[in-house]
């Protein structure tokens, strides 16, 4: 019943992935890749003002604008009241997330929509949204952390009073929720320690910088059901989302997943999905909604801004005794920030005895932020790395030998509360230890820094169905949009149990009509909790096939097992079938061959990574060039290893791109000042180096191949790694992202 | 001529080529990343030479050659360059690939041999957010190396 | 919005005369991406790059003539070009990525008038003259004068810039261009500096021009800086001889920059220094070269 194996044939293999040759051609269809005929286009006019109140808006000139057909405003959604999301830890409140869509009484940030409009042609919607005419009263904005937490700041949400305090608040705030997490005794901890670091860091808010711009068709009928075609993370989650917003039902939307241009998260949520819909059900057609990359800049989710006050004590032989840290994130124009991430990862790295952590959700007058990579980590990472790395100078000891020293390893019991299980974080570090670019020589003005990261990873509710055609090949179905290449890793598992070919296996993501429920591609969920579900189903169907064998052989379904793709009996009693011959025979032995499978699996296995980082640090101009990168990541095991490696490669770009360069600048009044790729500076293929990639497979016991996440880990530890390597160049600690020349050449000059 | 083929089209002035593509053409292969000449999704070849087609307004290409993504592989067999990214996973998402490899395309024209500097140099006006890099770059250095083996040289195009 | 693509000057100019609304372009590198930033669409735009005169590029009687719709790609691949002007086909060569150097020109780069044009401090530096035509006919003016503050230009609307007149260089001369940038590509110039040297049989400095970029409100020579190099023996790496104080000083005298997203006053000040340095050494290391 049961396949033995000595090794694997598909899993650890790199075959071309299925999806490929759509999208080296230009077949594959994105999200503003979908056209109906007729269909009308829609615009959204957007606040000029980052706070303000709306006095009136006007809509007779721009209802009259020819080629016009529809004009709707925040009165047409209906008011909703707090309610979570399921699985958004908090961060998607339905009321707020439709405030978001379509401002109501006030504007909480430049860029947030006041009016969507629906037109013949794309320029006639833009000149409709136009001319309308909107009244405000311009407020004073929020603009820093520093101002929205003071006592007297202009309060964004009158009804914003602040969670988990000690004692209740009797007035409205910008700050909506403080998180702590303590144990032991930090007295007795400073006392113990022998050397002590305390530093303040600030992080700027960044993009994700997806190359794929939000774009939605949206259809809806006479009868009030509708369809959408989007590029998200999670069909599921739009549909869900888009018809709470609208007061529809679900069961009257189906969502048909479009490719994904690139998400990093920033594709978990809605923003042109409801006016699409809605803007279609007034117009009687259907509704084409694309955002310009200065939209995609203003209004969609950047990750947070943040300061954060780290200090952490050891004991002369290493061993970490005791650490506080206080951090305050940007949620934007509305509560949610990543802090609760951040106050559970930012020292999840090490066993520390004593232990208080104090983080703060604070609202301002930006764009609201939305998941980002590893949400809450990476800024997080880059103070706590930072402080490490400091210790281990002032101790004298090699900052990865610190690390280990000090390391959470199986058993040791997590700062945000459970216990770990198998995990890899020693066998990273050992490896960037031994790594040849560890000890490689350095010139002048170069530099090399280390850092670790610790990510959770996910699971999450998954159905995932394994059909077999007539020929002998078969259909992975998962709900899940495809990222990176889970669609390859899914057939690969599916390849290893059925014992066929990968290249007779298509995966498909399936839409909301064909497959059922799914949580978003996030978390690094994919090839862990839909490789659960498929490798199951697979199992499914071949105890499923041994027994129609059994039944054509007319002998005990145990004296049947499953080999190389073809049912053979353990008594040689007579001639192996192929899937071939079982699949175009399964109606004489009861029907199709299918088998769908539902989980929702705990146990993702956490993910850890150290990064090694060399730069070169022009004195003059301040210019930090990283000239080599080694990223080492435990995967558990990797299914596909080109595509585990270019999540780590790609996580750790974002990353330097995020401590090096990438920033939003807002003007005095609150306007975003470099609203595109041009002069929001992600990083170039001239600016990087190759990145260097060593996969640590320490299995996860919780999948059937020892999968754990992998997709978010990278990023966390490149803007400590970075600044660490400046340090190591200059002698300068940066404590303020992003590292640009402006600022690295003022250390350099300052003292 | 688009692809090699002589077409006409309808556009309005003020449309760009990109636009022009996909709206009116239905050639969807080609990308709008930024709309701004940022981002090099939206490249093509014209006349030979990499531009971005969101900086082009669509009536200056009456009577010029333009080549997109979809005129890149042959009948019965891929380009170079296309075999080298589906095997050297070039890419994760893909939307920015089809810039990607019109970029590559015009720079191998141009220099059969660059050194990974000329490579990184020659896609530099393209962005990728998901690979970092490291395995496009491998891979137009691995067609290259295919393009120059004695048995695949062809005359310059 | 509509179209039009002249092919002589006298259609061009007659298109203008008739639309005040109207544009001219060669590349469009900056035009769609103001338009499409909320500047307001002209009515009419006129591509000039069927105009002969304005895609030309040739040497005579001492003089070369760069048309100025001649995308930058054409520029840098010119060989002959490249080897009288190295630092103006530098300067045009780090406008924008290889998708941009196939559309952007001289004329646009020029005309376009922000201080952080890439190929004007070499124009400059070299003493280019703007071939303007007109209803008025033709007329010739320094480039220096061309642009005269953020955005803002000389010509008159119905005017446009054909071609650049460049001296060909004098014996033993070179130039060159560096800007910075914080990435290596896509960027615009944060500072920039070209630098035009002129030696004589020892090596010496006989001759000096020093142009900077994104330090002021337009382009700006550094006029002191021929009086202090002049014969200097410039040496190969940036050394601290005590001139470079009094170019470095002559250098920040000229900067009125502007704190922006793209760095702040203070900053371009020291880095338009720096790269005064480095071009003054690369130009001179270029004329000695020619010796």
């Amino acid at each position: 019943m049961t396949t033995t194996r000595t090794g694997y044939k598909w899993v650890g293999t790199r075959p071309v992935r299925h999806d490929g040759l759509d999208k080296v051609t230009g077949r594959a269809r994105f999200g503003a890749d979908y056209a109906t005929a007729g269909m009308l286009h829609g615009a959204v006019l957007r606040s000029p003002h980052p706070h303000a109140r709306i006095l009136s808006i006007d809509l007779t000139e721009a209802a009259a604008m020819p080629g016009v057909k529809a004009i709707i405003t925040g009165a047409d959604l209906p008011d909703l009241s707090d309610e979570f999301a399921a699985g958004s830890e908090g961060g998607i409140n339905f009321r707020d997330l439709s405030r978001n869509i379509l401002a109501r009484d006030k504007v909480l940030y430049e860029g947030h929509p006041v009016a969507a409009v629906a037109a013949v042609t794309l320029r006639a919607a833009q000149q409709a949204a136009e001319v309308i005419e909107v009244e405000y009263e311009i407020l004073p904005a929020v603009l820093s952390l520093e101002h929205a937490m003071e006592d007297d700041a202009p309060v964004l949400h009158d009804d914003l009073f602040t969670l988990g305090l000690d004692s209740e608040p009797d007035r409205p705030s910008n700050i909506s929720r403080r998180r702590v997490i303590a144990r032991g005794d930090l007295d007795a901890g400073w006392v113990e320690a022998d050397v002590v670091v305390e530093r303040e860091y600030t992080t700027k808010a960044v993009h994700q910088g997806y190359i794929e711009p939000h774009a939605v068709v949206a259809e809806t009928g006479e009868d009030g059901r509708s369809t959408l075609w989007c590029s998200s993370q999670g069909h599921f989650a739009m549909r869900t989302y888009t018809t709470k917003v609208l007061g529809w039902e679900p069961g009257d939307m189906k969502v048909i997943p479009a490719e994904i241009g690139g998400g990093f998260g920033g594709k978990t949520t809605i923003y042109l999905e409801p006016l699409a819909a809605l803007l279609s059900r007034r117009a009687g057609r259907a509704v084409k909604m694309v955002m310009t990359r200065s939209e995609v800049f203003r209004a969609t989710g950047p990750t947070s801004g943040s300061v954060m006050r780290i200090k952490m004590g050891a004991r002369r032989d290493g061993k970490l005794v005791a650490a506080t840290a206080w951090m305050a994130y940007e949620a934007g124009a509305f509560p949610g920030s990543p802090i609760g991430p951040g106050v559970m990862t930012v020292l999840a790295c090490y066993d520390i005895p004593n232990v208080l952590i104090e983080g703060y959700d604070v609202v301002l007058n930006k764009p609201k932020v939305a998941a980002y990579r590893a949400p809450g980590a990476p800024m997080a990472a880059f103070a706590a790395e930072s402080v490490v790395d400091e210790l281990a100078e002032k101790l004298d000891m090699d900052p990865i030998e610190l690390r280990l020293r000090n390391a959470v390893t199986e058993g040791v019991r997590a700062v945000y509360g459970p216990k770990f299980r198998k995990i890899g974080f020693v066998e990273t570090l050992e490896e960037a230890r031994d790594h040849p670019h560890y000890a490689a020589p350095l010139g002048p003005w170069q530099g090399r820094g280390v850092a670790s990261g610790f990510w959770f990873n996910f699971g999450g509710e998954t159905t995932a169905t394994v059909s077999i055609n007539e020929d002998g090949t078969a259909v992975v179905m998962s709900g899940c949009p495809d990222i990176g290449g889970t669609r390859a890793a899914l057939a690969q598992m599916a390849a290893e149990e059925l014992g066929i070919d990968v290249h007779r296996i298509e995966p498909v993501v399936a839409d909301t009509h064909s497959i059922g429920y799914n949580d978003m591609t996030g978390g690094s969920r994919v090839a862990f909790a839909v490789g659960i579900a498929v490798v199951d189903a697979s199992r499914r169907l071949i105890k499923d096939m041994c027994a129609r064998a059994a039944l054509i052989w007319d002998v005990p379904a145990e004296e049947v097992e499953w080999v190389d793709g073809r049912a053979q009996s353990v008594t040689d009693a007579a001639a192996p079938l192929t899937l071939e011959e079982l699949a175009s025979g399964s109606a004489n032995t009861g029907g199709p061959l299918s088998a769908t499978v539902t989980v929702n699996p705990r146990g993702a296995g956490a993910g850890f990574s150290t990064q090694i980082c060399d730069v070169e640090v022009d004195p003059d101009t301040g210019l930090v060039t990283v000239l080599r990168y080694t990223v080492v990541q435990d995967a558990g095991r990797a299914i596909h290893p080109d595509y585990v490696e270019g999540q780590m490669q790609g996580g750790a770009v974002q990353g330097i791109g995020w401590a090096l360069n990438e920033e939003y600048i807002f003007d005095r009044n609150g306007v975003m000042e470099n609203p595109g790729f041009l002069d929001y500076r992600m990083p170039v293929a001239s600016d990087l180096p190759m990145i260097d990639t060593v996969i640590v497979e320490v299995p996860n016991p919780d999948h059937p191949y020892g999968v754990r996440g992998v997709g978010e880990t990278g990023i966390i530890p490149p803007m400590a790694a970075v600044a660490n390597a400046v340090y190591a160049a200059t002698g300068k600690r940066m404590q303020d992202l992003p590292m640009s020349p402006v600022r690295v050449l003022e250390a350099l000059s300052g003292d | 001529m688009l692809n090699g083929d002589e077409i006409d089209f309808l556009c309005n002035d003020y449309q760009t080529l990109l636009s022009a593509l996909r709206d009116e053409l239905g050639m969807i292969g080609t990308k709008e990343g930024c709309g701004t000449g940022d981002c090099g999704a939206c490249s093509v070849i014209l006349d030979g030479q990499l531009v971005c087609s969101c900086l082009v307004f669509a009536p200056e290409v009456d009577g010029r050659r333009v080549e997109t993504i979809e005129g890149l592989a042959e009948v019965d067999h891929l380009h170079p360059l296309q075999d080298s990214f589906l095997e050297g996973a070039a890419f994760q998402c893909g939307v920015c690939t089809p810039g990607f490899l019109m970029a590559a395309k015009a720079l191998l024209d141009r220099n059969p041999s660059p050194t990974e500097t000329e490579v990184r140099y020659g896609v530099a006006g393209n962005l990728c957010r998901c690979t970092g890099y490291d395995k496009i770059v491998r891979s137009i250095l691995d067609a290259a190396a295919r393009m120059n083996e004695p048995e695949n040289r062809k005359e310059a195009p | 919005m509509k179209y039009r693509a002249p092919t002589s000057i006298d259609e061009a100019v007659e298109l203008l005369s008739a639309h005040p609304g109207a544009a001219v372009f060669a590349g469009a590198t900056d035009l769609i991406p103001q338009i499409q930033g909320g500047r307001p669409e002209p009515s009419l735009v006129v591509d000039l790059k069927r105009i002969p005169e304005t895609v030309r590029l040739e040497s005579e009687n001492g003089f070369w003539r760069v048309g100025a719709a001649i995308p930058a790609a054409a520029l840098t691949a010119h060989a002959g070009l490249s080897a009288v002007f190295p630092g103006l086909v530098e300067g045009a060569g780090l406008i924008g990525s290889d998708q941009i150097q196939g559309r952007a020109t001289l004329g646009g780069n020029l005309c376009n008038a922000s201080p952080a044009a890439d190929s004007v401090p070499p124009l400059v530096a070299l003493g280019a003259e703007a071939i303007i035509v007109g209803p008025g006919g033709e007329r010739s003016a320094p480039v220096s004068e061309v642009v005269i503050g953020p955005g803002a230009t000389s010509l008159d609307r119905a005017e446009f810039i054909t071609e650049f007149r460049i001296p060909s260089p004098s014996r033993w001369s070179s130039d060159a261009y560096q800007r910075f940038i914080p990435r290596t590509e896509m960027d615009i110039a944060v500072a920039g500096a070209a630098a035009r040297i002129r030696v004589d049989s020892d090596g010496r400095c006989e001759e000096a021009a020093v142009v900077l970029a994104a330090v002021a409100p337009t382009v700006v020579e550094v006029s002191a800086a021929s009086g202090i190099l002049e014969g200097r023996l410039i040496p190969h790496d940036s050394g601290r001889d005590a001139f470079w104080d009094e170019l470095e000083e002559a250098v920040v005298s000229c900067c009125n920059p502007i704190d922006d997203k793209r760095g702040t006053a203070e900053y371009r000040r020291k880095v338009a220094q720096v790269l005064a340095r480095r071009t003054v050494v690369t130009a001179a290391r270029r004329a000695r070269e020619t010796l």
